[in-house]
């Protein structure tokens, strides 16, 4: 044990003097945070739309109406020829085309449902997904008004149908639809955890370069209490991180924690031994420094990409949902969410914690074994 | 071959060697090598580069397990119980070992609380050893910030912090002034004196003098062995220098032709 | 000219020697394309929903049976009590909740039906899109049902990329990640490690002059670089069928003007870091990252705030990707990428000249 403290007083003392690694620790994180959170969105706020309004009715220029008003669209080219809005398209004059057919009130008053043409830029494939679904919550919320009004009546005398359901909605945990602290707090995990990784294994393989390991190997100490003590520090660093990505988040975003920041102390805790156990792995199998940060690289990007942080999990094809189940930073990211976002409680996170501690021990044990004083 | 053993018997030698041998795949870097260290000698571990003495001390450090033969070093096996030998041993590498970003007592109180002393012993161990160098004006200094030579006495008196039984020097001078080097070789004496056995590997021939025994490792083996004054008897020569290139020659020779 | 060829193949032998960085900057490409081509999706399908029914009816079950059968939804449970929703959205077990009352039935033929659709707002694309698809759903079940509202069929159509296949969107991108990594972060840490071996003031005072020394050092990466470019491109085509409609040489000598670019910046940072990990923390934070989250590969421009909007402009990999895109999924030349193109020419003339004479000034 006392042999332990030695190393991580030494440890610690060699963090505080090491100034690149300091600014490393704190700088990038608070900036990422400050910028890349705010740049992380698939909200889509503005949309250059090229109108071909075939009609001109009432009924249609209601319909323009509502998506001018959403404040999403704007009418960027208003023309009545079908090329001349293709065209705009393929200059990124404008990102989608509506098209409104000739006769579209006549249609509705007859209850014969007329086709709105919506033409989509998917080169640039989220955005277009994402103002896909403006379009159809803004004809969703016109049809409903129509069925209150004239339009309605007269449909329902033609067809003699009842009105419809009712749809109400209500969005929980985030009702704005902002995405600042979802992908604030994807950070905040990314952050925990590339601290984590890439300072362990960097650390270790500039000792390996340096020499002194060798010198640390002739010593008594024992493989234990080489990661234990090694480990400490980074642990302590990466909770630190932690309260700092918080602080950001909490102070300059203004994001409100809805559940107890003691579960994602809790949580950062066991997480943090699987990814420095994950960094101390990779040190077994590098020999510079080089090596350990395009290593480091390679694992962290797949695992961030696989965990969900970018883009969501559910999203993925079912083999790809089944390994991320085994990818700590996705329960990590998933139990800051739940409890920082959505005010879930240790029932709601249990699963996931007991998921990141086997993870913890599988690749700590690998470590163990891996990691050699004497060469074979 | 089997009966020809070290001259010393093993229960008595800080450092014993039996057909040692170590291979790279189908390289052999040490070559069934036997000798033995009687306890309190200054021993010389003499060689070209490449000829293995690196990997020699690293086997009998613990640091590189033996393909072959057997190793005692402070009287436990090397690849039955190398912890037991880490905790009687110092080692100094080629490479500089300590903390260039620690100072020198951070680095002191680290390597002492390492090897397992108390408080006490390393606070009385660090004021005798800054005393011994007149190091004390720099004992808040960083260690990167001291002279080569500088750093090279405190690495070797480092090592000896927690009074290991061998000390294994890997080419302690490299590098190092003259004067640098006198002095040196003044540490090694007394830590000699001290009753702690000095391994040390060297390719300064003049250096050699200074040796209790030298051994010359050509090409994995050991090639010769004896004081000083043996080894110029036998092979006729003025100079430790000269015994080497009659040695090493005709090894390069075969190489080359 | 003798000198300088065989410091270039010094260079090249350096990276050949270390198998190890040399397989991840071959494999890299690779796997990410792979990667990104079979598990990274940003669309939505398989949105989990959970069914309150508390009327349990004829008509509310045949409802349950119109969700469970659609294809992008899955049906994770049908409950009778409210309060059971919110637990089941914040562990994450459902993604929308549809609430029906009770008396469903009668309530429906009366014309007085009201539905309620929660959904967990985390991920507020996610939630739109599942809320969307719900809502679609109980439209379409109560038209079918006789219960009608005046239906506007929308017929939706994704120009250039009709499937908004995530290979088709990610590509680009990727190619613009890769392209940047192997040729901005393993130039400047190579010669920020050269530096700091010393071994840079042997080659300066050699008879080799300092803009040779550059290319030198730079020529086998461009090379490195093209061959991760085209195993990129390969693998998209062969694995993925992504197409390349446009002209193949015009991505290919834009490719070839970007990495030059990525080059020059790599030289930029080298010339000021005084060591490799300064030189690795400078290329990641200052390129890899924009690459990735500024230059509209997966967050759109569009979205970001207005404030930030300017700030993509200046990331060389927006140019790229509007560049790349424009030819493999738009078919378009010249004629219309003609100012992205001028504008990558440009980045890459200004930034070789200002690393050529950083190189200079900083390391004499």
């Amino acid at each position: 044990m006392r042999t332990i403290l030695f190393i991580i007083r030494k440890e610690t003392l060699q963090v505080l003097r090491d100034r690149i690694m300091l600014v490393q620790i704190f700088v990038p994180p608070v900036l990422q945070l400050l910028i890349l959170a705010q740049a992380m969105t698939f909200e889509v706020k503005h949309t250059d739309l090229a109108l071909v309004d075939l009609d001109r009715s009432p009924a249609s220029e209601r319909l323009v109406e509502r998506f001018t008003a959403s404040g999403r669209f704007e009418v960027a080219v208003w023309t009545p020829s079908g090329d001349v809005a293709d065209e705009a398209l393929l200059t990124r004059e404008a990102s989608a085309v509506l098209r409104i057919p000739e006769g579209f009130e006549r249609d509705l008053r007859r209850g014969q449902p007329p086709a709105v043409q919506l033409v989509l830029n998917a080169e640039d494939g989220a955005a277009a997904g994402v103002r896909q679904a403006y379009a159809a919550q803004i004809l969703a919320a016109f049809t409903q008004a129509e069925a209150a009004g004239p339009i309605g009546a007269s449909m329902r005398a033609a067809t003699d149908a009842r009105p419809g359901v009712a749809i109400q909605t209500r969005t929980l945990y985030n009702p704005e639809g902002a995405y600042l602290a979802y992908m604030a707090i994807g950070l905040l995990a990314s952050l925990v955890t590339l601290v984590g990784i890439l300072l362990t294994s960097q650390n270790i393989a500039r000792e390996k370069e340096i020499g002194t390991l060798e010198q640390l190997n002739v010593t008594p100490i024992t493989k234990r209490q080489f990661i234990v003590g090694k480990l400490a520090p980074f642990w302590v660093l990466g909770l630190i991180e932690l309260t700092v990505g918080l602080l950001v988040i909490r102070l300059v975003f203004g994001i409100p924690f809805a559940g107890p920041v003691a579960l994602v102390y809790l949580g950062a805790g066991v997480y943090l031994f699987a990814a420095l156990g994950l960094g101390l792995l990779i040190s077994t199998a590098v020999q510079t420094q080089q090596q350990a940060q395009f290593l480091t690289f390679f694992v962290l990007v797949t695992f961030f990409f696989l965990g969900g942080i970018f883009t969501p999990v559910q999203s993925m094809p079912g083999w790809a949902q089944t390994v991320a189940e085994f990818n700590p930073i996705k329960h990590f990211a998933a139990l800051l969410r739940a409890v920082l976002i959505k005010g879930g409680g240790f029932g709601d996170v249990v699963g996931g914690i007991g998921a990141m501690a086997a993870f913890a021990v599988v690749v700590l044990t690998l470590a163990l074994l891996r990691y050699r004083k004497t060469a074979a | 071959m089997a009966d020809r053993g070290p001259t010393i018997p093993r229960e008595e030698a800080a450092v014993w060697a039996q057909d040692l041998t170590r291979t790279f795949g189908s390289f052999i870097a040490v070559d069934h090598i036997t000798f033995a260290v009687a306890q309190g000698e200054v021993f010389g571990f003499l060689g070209a580069n490449g000829a293995g003495k690196t990997t020699a001390i690293k086997m009998l450090t613990g640091l590189l397990a033996p393909s072959g033969g057997t190793a005692h070093t402070a009287g436990y096996d090397v690849a039955e119980q190398p912890d037991e030998v880490k905790r009687r041993i110092g080692y100094m590498s080629q490479r500089f070992a300590l903390y260039d970003d620690l100072t020198v007592k951070e680095n002191v109180r680290f390597y002492g609380g390492v090897y397992g002393l108390t408080d006490r012993q390393i606070a009385e161990r660090m004021a005798a050893m800054l005393a011994r160098l007149g190091f004390e004006r720099m004992a808040r200094e960083r260690v990167g910030r001291l002279p080569l030579g500088w750093k090279q006495k405190l690495d070797f008196s480092v090592a000896l912090l927690h009074e290991p039984e061998v000390v294994f020097l890997d080419e302690p001078t490299g590098g190092v002034d003259p004067v640098t080097r006198r002095q040196f070789w003044e540490l090694i004496y007394a830590a000699a004196q001290g009753g702690t056995t000095v391994f040390v590997t060297t390719h300064y021939m003049d250096e050699a003098e200074y040796c209790d025994r030298v051994s010359i490792m050509v090409a994995g083996t050991i090639a010769a062995l004896g004081t000083p004054a043996e080894l110029k008897a036998q092979f006729a020569a003025a100079s430790i220098d000269e015994v080497f290139l009659r040695l090493a020659r005709p090894v390069e020779e075969a190489a080359s032709s | 000219m003798s000198a300088f060829r065989s410091f270039v193949v010094k260079e090249t032998r350096h990276i050949l020697r270390d198998r190890q960085t040399l397989a991840v900057l071959l494999l890299m490409p690779v796997a990410m394309v792979l990667l990104f081509g079979y598990a990274i999706r940003t669309d939505v399908e398989d949105v989990r929903v959970l069914v309150v029914d508390a009327a349990r009816d004829a008509r509310s079950t045949d409802l349950t049976r119109a969700l469970a059968s659609t294809h992008a939804l899955r049906l994770v449970g049908v409950v009778g009590g409210v309060p059971q929703v919110e637990p089941a959205l914040r562990a994450g077990e459902a993604d929308v909740a549809l609430l029906l009352p009770s008396d469903f039935a009668r309530r429906f033929a009366r014309g007085t039906a009201e539905v309620l659709i929660v959904s967990d707002g985390a991920n507020a694309n996610y939630a739109a899109t599942a809320e969307s698809y719900v809502r679609t759903v109980v439209q379409q079940w109560a038209a079918q049902n006789g219960g009608g509202a005046p239906v506007v069929r929308t017929a939706t159509r994704m120009r250039f990329n009709p499937t908004l296949a995530s290979q088709n969107l990610f590509v680009p991108g990727l190619l613009a990640f890769v392209l940047t990594l192997v040729s901005a972060l393993m130039t400047a840490i190579s010669i920020a490690k050269e530096k700091e071996t010393g071994t840079m003031e042997v080659l300066l005072v050699s008879p080799l002059r300092p803009l040779q020394i550059v290319v030198g050092k730079v020529a086998p990466y461009l090379g490195l670089a093209f061959v991760n470019a085209l195993t990129a491109l390969g693998v998209a085509f062969v694995v993925f069928g992504v197409p390349v409609r446009g002209s193949l040489t015009l991505l290919l000598v834009a490719s070839l003007v970007y990495v030059l670019v990525s080059l020059a910046l790599g030289v930029l940072i080298s010339s000021r870091a005084p060591d490799q990990r300064t030189a690795m923390m400078a290329a990641l934070l200052g390129l890899l990252l924009p690459t990735l989250a500024l230059s509209g590969f997966i967050f759109p421009i569009a979205s970001m705030p207005g404030w930030l909007q300017p700030v993509p402009n200046v990331v060389p990999a927006t140019w790229y990707i509007l560049v790349v895109r424009g030819i493999m999924l738009k078919g378009v030349g010249l004629a219309v990428l003609w100012k992205e193109i001028a504008v990558l020419c440009a980045m890459a003339v200004v930034l070789l000249a200002a690393g050529a004479r950083s190189f200079n000034d900083r390391i004499e």
